[in-house]
């Protein structure tokens, strides 16, 4: 086989197959935020990814913080950043849809244009706090470097931890929305919102927790993409278009639709992007997904929101 | 001082006016003297309208400060602000202090155009020091050859380019990987190659050259060339191609945001200096900021200048960018040859005694303007309008800053480079 060993072959197999699978983590991790958002309650809000930065520029701010003054708790101040990370962007979150999103639930696109607005209002933000340049938060030594079952494999670290946290915050989604009775509401209010309201339901609320949720976990992913990347002012639109190809892929009203269109988009794009150059890997996997819209336009499980 | 005081006042021929003239002459010439002190009226110095006054002449400065490119121009308009600075300090150009109006170009390439039409028609300023990316050059080009201005032009390019109308104070593609390669090859014992940047021009140029380099000159191979879409962060795929080819050395031209995604993701899959040997054309230590000298450490970069590099011209030159701009500010290559253009522009200027665009590109195309006060230690300008310079291979420390290991002859610019296009 080409000079390589069957080891050697059997290495990279094992190591491509990661590759993927922590692709697909990546992807899953961006996109739940906005599949609660855009799929609950048809908010398309551009801003996700500065979401996105308020997280990784809260982490970056704690481990700057810790360096300084705590310099014997650096090891452990990451997961209290991504703690900290979802309450920061969850409030900042709530106070959006307090004082902008809540006046344009009658007007959708407009909430693509003032949710775009906001957008642009947060990276200048973010470039007056903490300048133009981009940073990097100094990580544990628990998350550089990689794991060697043998000899020739070498698993990132880093990738299984976003993949850990990203299986921990999926299960935590799909307790709130179909265990909890918070949950219900959510999604009784998706359904029927008149209905709802008449049998209790504060609705307004329901919409300003849900938001909340959806920027909080796009906090969490944030701080947990400073591990991969880092982070300057204008980091959240590098995230953006893949996020709304992930939610718009998997039918929007469909967290299991996500997770299965982050899932194919990320082995498609992995194994592709292993035989042929990356942008040529985006160039297909960009098509397969238009060809697939177009006879699935409602993406990959159709939406069962009443209208 | 005299002579020049005469030089600018007509001479007086009609004998029956010479005395009441005479007076007036020395009454003029006296005031000049003691308000103006060496200057040369600015009829003399200024024929084509340019905003030069007796005391001042204007300049533009034109990089993004919002945007994603602000991350990179933030430094190459600090260090013109602080030439500037210093040369006003230091009396001027031709007596004159210079003024700034400074324009933002916001990462847009249109509005880079549009801001430097305003600079040059409006507010008819004598040169600007701008641009950073291959693509706002290529946008402010029209408008500088049409307006006649001059544009000083920090950033280390492609080639393939040579307009009147621009100074390149970077390096042009072949002074950047011909001496790095063959560094790499000899000291490393490097046979094979893997090349990747960003999909963009100057990745994909400068790998062509390299390419032909490594092929041609070297007798080397190689064993891969890949292109990832700026602003990409996943580089697991290609980094297990990598693993499967083994090459002696990795090439790498990956910028922005993707740069650290790399890195970061290099470091984590365990491929580090200590197993393979990397040479990057696009890290400077503004880039080292964002990916954590530890991500970096015993890598390479081949540059014409590092912040570590030793001798006095750069020790005065870090201590006053600090001074400026703060302690914990960095210097890059792209800084220190942006800081180059404001004293090429003031050396062509006293060269040619007027601030003419005309006068200047022709008093820089005469080949002899050299700053022996470079913090990079010394250049010269080519008719060509690039620069001669030194390449240097910096291997990065812990700490973010580059030990240089190696550094070239006096290279000669070549932005058109025979056998290599």
């Amino acid at each position: 086989m080409g000079g390589y060993t069957y080891n050697e072959l059997g290495a990279i197999f094992a190591m491509q197959g990661f590759a993927g699978i922590s692709l697909f983590s990546v992807l899953l991790l961006m996109a739940l935020g906005l599949a609660i958002i855009f799929g609950q309650m048809g908010v398309i809000n551009m801003a996700h990814g500065e979401f996105m930065a308020v997280g990784a520029y809260t982490t970056y701010f704690l481990s700057t913080l810790t360096e300084t003054y705590f310099p014997g708790f650096m090891p452990y101040y990451f997961l209290f950043a991504i703690v900290l990370a979802f309450f920061v962007a969850g409030a900042l979150g709530y106070f959006a849809e307090y004082a902008l999103i809540r006046h344009l639930y009658k007007r959708p696109l407009d909430t693509l244009l003032a949710t775009w607005g906001l957008s642009l209002i947060m990276q200048q933000t973010f470039r007056s706090v903490f300048g133009a340049r981009e940073v990097s938060p100094g990580l544990p030594d628990w998350l550089l470097g990689s794991y060697q079952p043998t000899e020739m494999i070498d698993i990132p670290l880093n990738g299984m931890f976003v993949l850990a946290l990203t299986g921990l915050v999926t299960f935590g989604v799909f307790y709130l929305m179909f265990k909890s009775s918070w949950g219900l509401h959510v999604r009784a209010t998706t359904q029927n919102r008149l209905m709802s309201g008449a049998v209790g339901i504060n609705t307004k609320k329901v919409d300003r927790y849900t938001f909340a949720l959806g920027c909080g976990i796009a906090g969490i992913a944030g701080a947990a993409f400073t591990t991969i990347a880092s982070t300057g002012p204008t980091t959240g639109t590098l995230y953006i278009v893949d996020t709304f190809m992930v939610v718009v892929f998997g039918g929007a009203a469909s967290l299991l639709g996500t997770i299965a269109s982050a899932f194919s988009i990320a082995q498609a794009q992995s194994i592709l992007e292993f035989f042929i150059s990356g942008s040529m890997a985006k160039v297909f996997t960009l098509l397969t997904l238009v060809i697939i819209l177009m006879f699935k336009p409602e993406g990959l499980f159709a939406s069962k929101v009443r209208r | 001082m005299n002579s020049m005081i005469t030089k600018g006042l007509p001479s007086i021929k009609l004998p029956a006016l010479k005395k009441a003239l005479s007076i007036a002459a020395i009454a003029s010439a006296c005031s000049m003297a003691l308000g103006l002190s060496s200057t040369v009226a600015m009829a003399e110095v200024n024929t084509t309208g340019l905003a030069v006054t007796d005391t001042e002449v204007t300049v533009g400065i034109l990089h993004s400060l919002t945007g994603t490119m602000a991350i990179s121009e933030t430094g190459a308009q600090e260090a013109e602000k602080l030439a500037i600075k210093q040369i006003n300090e230091s009396g001027g150009i031709l007596g004159r202090q210079i003024k700034i109006i400074q324009e933002d170009g916001a990462s847009d390439w249109p509005t880079f155009a549009e801001k430097s039409k305003k600079l040059l028609v409006k507010d008819k300023v004598a040169a600007v020091f701008g641009a950073w990316t291959s693509a706002s050059r290529k946008a402010v080009l029209p408008v500088f050859e049409k307006e006649n201005g001059l544009l000083y032009y920090p950033t280390f390019y492609e080639g393939l380019e040579q307009s009147k109308n621009v100074i390149y104070t970077g390096q042009e593609a072949t002074q950047q990987i011909l001496d790095g390669l063959n560094w790499v090859a000899k000291e490393k014992k490097a046979k094979t190659f893997y090349l990747i940047g960003s999909d963009y021009i100057w990745p994909r140029t400068s790998m062509k050259i390299a390419r032909k380099h490594i092929e041609n000159v070297l007798g080397g191979k190689v064993v891969g060339e890949e292109y990832k879409p700026l602003g990409n962060t996943q580089f697991g795929s290609v980094i297990n191609k990598i693993r499967l080819k083994k090459p002696d050395v990795i090439y790498a031209a990956v910028v922005g945001g993707s740069n650290v995604a790399w890195f970061k993701q290099l470091k984590a899959a365990g491929i580090t200096a200590d197993k393979q040997t990397l040479l990057t054309i696009s890290v400077t230590e503004d880039e080292v900021l964002g990916i954590g000298g530890e991500n970096l450490e015993g890598f390479y970069s081949i540059m014409k200048y590092f912040q570590s590099q030793d001798n006095e011209n750069n020790k005065a030159f870090v201590a006053a960018f600090k001074e400026m701009w703060g302690d914990d500010s960095v210097i890059g290559d792209v800084t220190q040859a942006a800081y180059l253009g404001p004293w090429l522009w003031k050396a062509a200027v006293e060269k040619a005694g007027s601030f003419d665009v005309d006068k200047v590109v022709a008093a820089s195309e005469e080949g002899d303007i050299e700053l022996t006060t470079a913090p990079e230690g010394y250049v010269k300008l080519h008719p060509n309008h690039h620069l001669w310079s030194k390449a240097r291979v910096g291997k990065w420390n812990k700490d973010g800053q580059a030990t240089v290991v190696y550094t070239s002859e006096l290279i000669e610019p070549d932005p058109f480079p025979a056998g290599y296009q």
